[in-house]
């Protein structure tokens, strides 16, 4: 039986979170990947899942917009709520709830489209504009808040796939802010890019803060300090400490934490 | 004695050396099998090969040439009033000498081929002796001289090596020369049929009617070499209705496949969707005749269109298209496979569900990798013969119309070459022409297709 959760006062919320998780377990096969993990993600929030690799972060970043729906072999138990409403309800719709709930994979993937045609895809999907202006302008304020509307704007027209890889990262946050999201889903967003690159994207989500809830997945330590204002440390499928991400790192107060923090593992 | 038996003494001759070479090659004395550069049994083989290789190699060019040489020598021997004209009098004049002398013929018809007989076999005889015994001859110095330099330092690995390089090489070359050489003998009717009949008519002429009159006073005795009609017939029913067939089917087929079966249900249904690629295309034949073409026929009939021909380019086309349908799936399966699954999960993440990520994600980045599919499947489609031959008929129309018989490039060159043909005349070798037309269009769309699926698995690997 692992220890309990450790969480830190100042994270724990006097109404509801944006988005809650209870006690989720999600196995796959027979294989147990998360155990029992409750934590709450809020809005102007940037929150980091740190831990070893295999620790099970990816994997329950990937319950929050049910794309662990798409693997055949993975099953999700608990309950995840988002504005008080169980996300795995057989009434909520999943379509609607990627909309509000938007991710960015660890490898950039943007489509073999059009850098325009990227942007427009998922407003087109959910009809978000009807006339070719509405869309025009959700591309150009997609593209302006994800930083990347001044090199671009000559060249809307070139594909996607022709950028560099920092910028193909900035162009799928982008496609994933024109739908309009509640929350942001970032799966390790920096681990293909060179520093440079990092470093433009940690800026961007340090912008983007204000206006959504962001969660990040990284096993970079020092990026975690960088960009999260929570931090939750993972160790095999348990949540062991979540708190405040200087707190976290300062003084931390479970044990697996301050090994992880100090390099004794991971 | 026969070739046959002095190639036994070959194989004998050689087993003999490489067992003696083995043999000695075991019994060097050596301080540690460090310093023996290869193992006994490959002296055994050089040895071997030694004794077969030359030997062989002189048996069968003899098999090859060998005839000619005696039938010449034996024609010299002849008194100059008995000797047949050169040609095709010659060459019947041969048959009959041979036929003798194997045995399957009692007794030649011209009293000259059986005057020929004795001279043939007893000159044949003497060469037989002579090409054998120089070929034992030869194996025998070839083992002994590879078992007396057995030594050592000698590198028979290597040797053996390369030998079987070699053979190998060969064995790929003979296929490529093969092509080869069926493009140079199309090329060569080809050439003598437009000697006959101008190009332009052939390519760009609307009449096809291949009847040339042997006598001048027969009917019809024009012969039209306007091969349009043809090249119609078999887009019409290759390119246009066996595909209209085809690629919805098939792209849907591997759409399913791959996007929405189940792991289980992919693992029976794709296997049984590729039994039919194996089916022979003469059972789709009978199928598309006997089952497909009534059926439409009368269906076109019921709905009052009382033309309709019981041979239609419909029933072939829609046959083929049947036929082709694996073919277009196993591609699109590998095409739509090959997509990164991070496109999907990008796709699935922007809320899209499974049908919008296959239509605008999906199949688009697969694309080139479908056409290119698809260009293979015409070009199969219209060098497929069997179907076109039972069911689409011989009648060269130039027709949109479905329902009516059209023919085929491949259904004229079987209707051309089968049965009794004088090989000189133009409707005979036009058939070669049309091969040759057929041969360059699929070869040319065989390499735009395997370009174009090449350079879209680049993109992605």
């Amino acid at each position: 039986m692992p220890d309990a959760t450790v969480v830190h006062d100042e994270v724990v919320m006097a109404d509801g979170a944006k988005m809650t998780a209870r006690d989720v377990d999600v196995f796959y096969g027979e294989k147990q990947a998360v155990d029992k993990v409750s934590i709450d993600v809020d809005s102007h929030y940037v929150t980091a899942f740190i831990g070893p690799s295999g620790c099970g972060k990816s994997t329950f970043l990937r319950c929050f917009n049910r794309m662990n729906d798409t693997i055949d072999i993975a099953r999700v138990g608990g309950r995840i709520e988002l504005d008080g409403k169980d996300i795995y309800d057989p009434k909520m719709d999943v379509v609607q709830l990627r909309a509000r709930v938007g991710m960015v994979f660890q490898k950039p993937n943007p489509f073999p489209k059009s850098i325009y045609e990227n942007i427009a895809y998922g407003p087109r999907i959910h009809g978000l504009a009807s006339a070719k202006a509405d869309m025009d302008e959700i591309v150009e304020r997609s593209l302006t808040r994800a930083g990347l509307w001044n090199e671009v704007k000559d060249r809307l027209d070139e594909s996607g796939t022709a950028m560099s890889g920092g910028q193909q990262q900035r162009l799928c946050i982008a496609r994933a802010i024109a739908v309009d999201p509640e929350v942001i889903l970032m799966d390790e967003p920096c681990s293909a890019l060179d520093p440079i690159a990092t470093a433009r994207i940690e800026e961007l989500i340090d912008d983007l803060r204000g206006n959504y809830a962001i969660v990040i997945v990284t096993h970079n330590m020092q990026q975690a300090a960088r960009v999260s204002q929570r931090t939750a440390f993972f160790h095999l499928g348990n949540l062991v400490e979540y708190g405040g991400t200087e707190a976290i790192f300062t003084n931390p107060r479970a044990d697996r934490t301050r090994d992880y923090i100090t390099g004794r593992f991971g | 004695m026969s070739l046959g038996a002095f190639a036994l003494v070959l194989l004998a001759l050689a087993t003999l050396s490489y067992v003696a070479a083995r043999a000695r090659a075991r019994a060097f004395k050596v301080d540690s099998h460090h310093h023996v550069h290869s193992r006994p049994s490959y002296h055994g083989l050089r040895a071997g090969l030694t004794a077969l290789v030359p030997a062989g190699l002189l048996i069968l060019a003899w098999g090859i040439v060998g005839d000619g040489v005696v039938a010449e020598q034996t024609l010299s021997q002849l008194p100059e009033a008995s000797r047949p004209a050169p040609g095709l009098d010659k060459q019947a004049f041969l048959n009959e000498v041979r036929g003798v002398v194997s045995g399957e013929l009692p007794a030649a018809f011209r009293p000259a081929a059986n005057e020929a007989v004795p001279i043939y076999r007893s000159t044949q005889q003497s060469w037989t002796l002579l090409i054998g015994g120089l070929a034992v001859l030869l194996a025998l110095i070839g083992g002994g001289y590879a078992w007396l330099r057995t030594a050592p330092d000698v590198r028979a690995r290597t040797q053996v090596e390369m030998f079987a390089t070699v053979v190998l090489a060969l064995a790929s070359l003979i296929a490529i020369l093969t092509t080869l050489g069926i493009v140079l003998s199309l090329l060569y009717e080809s050439l003598e049929f437009f000697s006959r009949v101008n190009p332009l008519e052939f390519i760009f002429g609307t009449q096809w009617s291949p009847q040339t009159a042997i006598r001048a006073d027969q009917v019809g005795s024009s012969g039209a070499f306007g091969a349009v009609p043809l090249f119609w017939g078999t887009i019409f029913i290759g390119a246009i209705i066996a595909m209209l067939v085809a690629i919805p089917l098939g792209l849907m087929a591997a759409i399913y496949l791959t996007q929405y079966a189940r792991s289980s249900t992919r693992k029976i249904l794709k296997p049984l969707l590729e039994i039919l690629a194996g089916v022979p295309t003469v059972v789709y034949g009978y199928f598309a005749a006997l089952t497909v073409a009534p059926a439409v026929r009368d269906l076109a009939i019921s709905v009052g269109i009382e033309s309709a021909s019981s041979e239609s380019a419909l029933a072939a086309g829609s046959v083929m298209g049947i036929m082709i349908i694996p073919f277009i799936s196993s591609m699109a399966d590998d095409a739509l496979s090959s997509v990164p699954g991070a496109m999907r999960d990008g796709s699935f993440a922007l809320g899209a569900t499974s049908s919008e990520t296959i239509k605008r994600v999906l199949v688009p980045a697969a694309l080139p990798g479908i056409v290119g599919g698809v260009l293979l499947a015409i070009s199969r489609a219209i060098g497929e013969t069997m179907i076109v031959v039972m069911a689409a008929g011989q009648a060269a129309n130039l027709t949109a119309n479905p329902l009516e018989s059209v023919t085929t490039v491949t259904a004229q060159i079987v209707q051309l070459l089968t049965g009794d043909q004088e090989f000189d005349s133009a409707k005979t070798l036009s058939a070669f022409a049309l091969g040759l037309v057929l041969f360059i269009v699929t070869l040319m769309l065989n390499i735009y297709a395997l370009t174009v699926v090449k350079r879209y698995r680049e993109a992605y690997e």
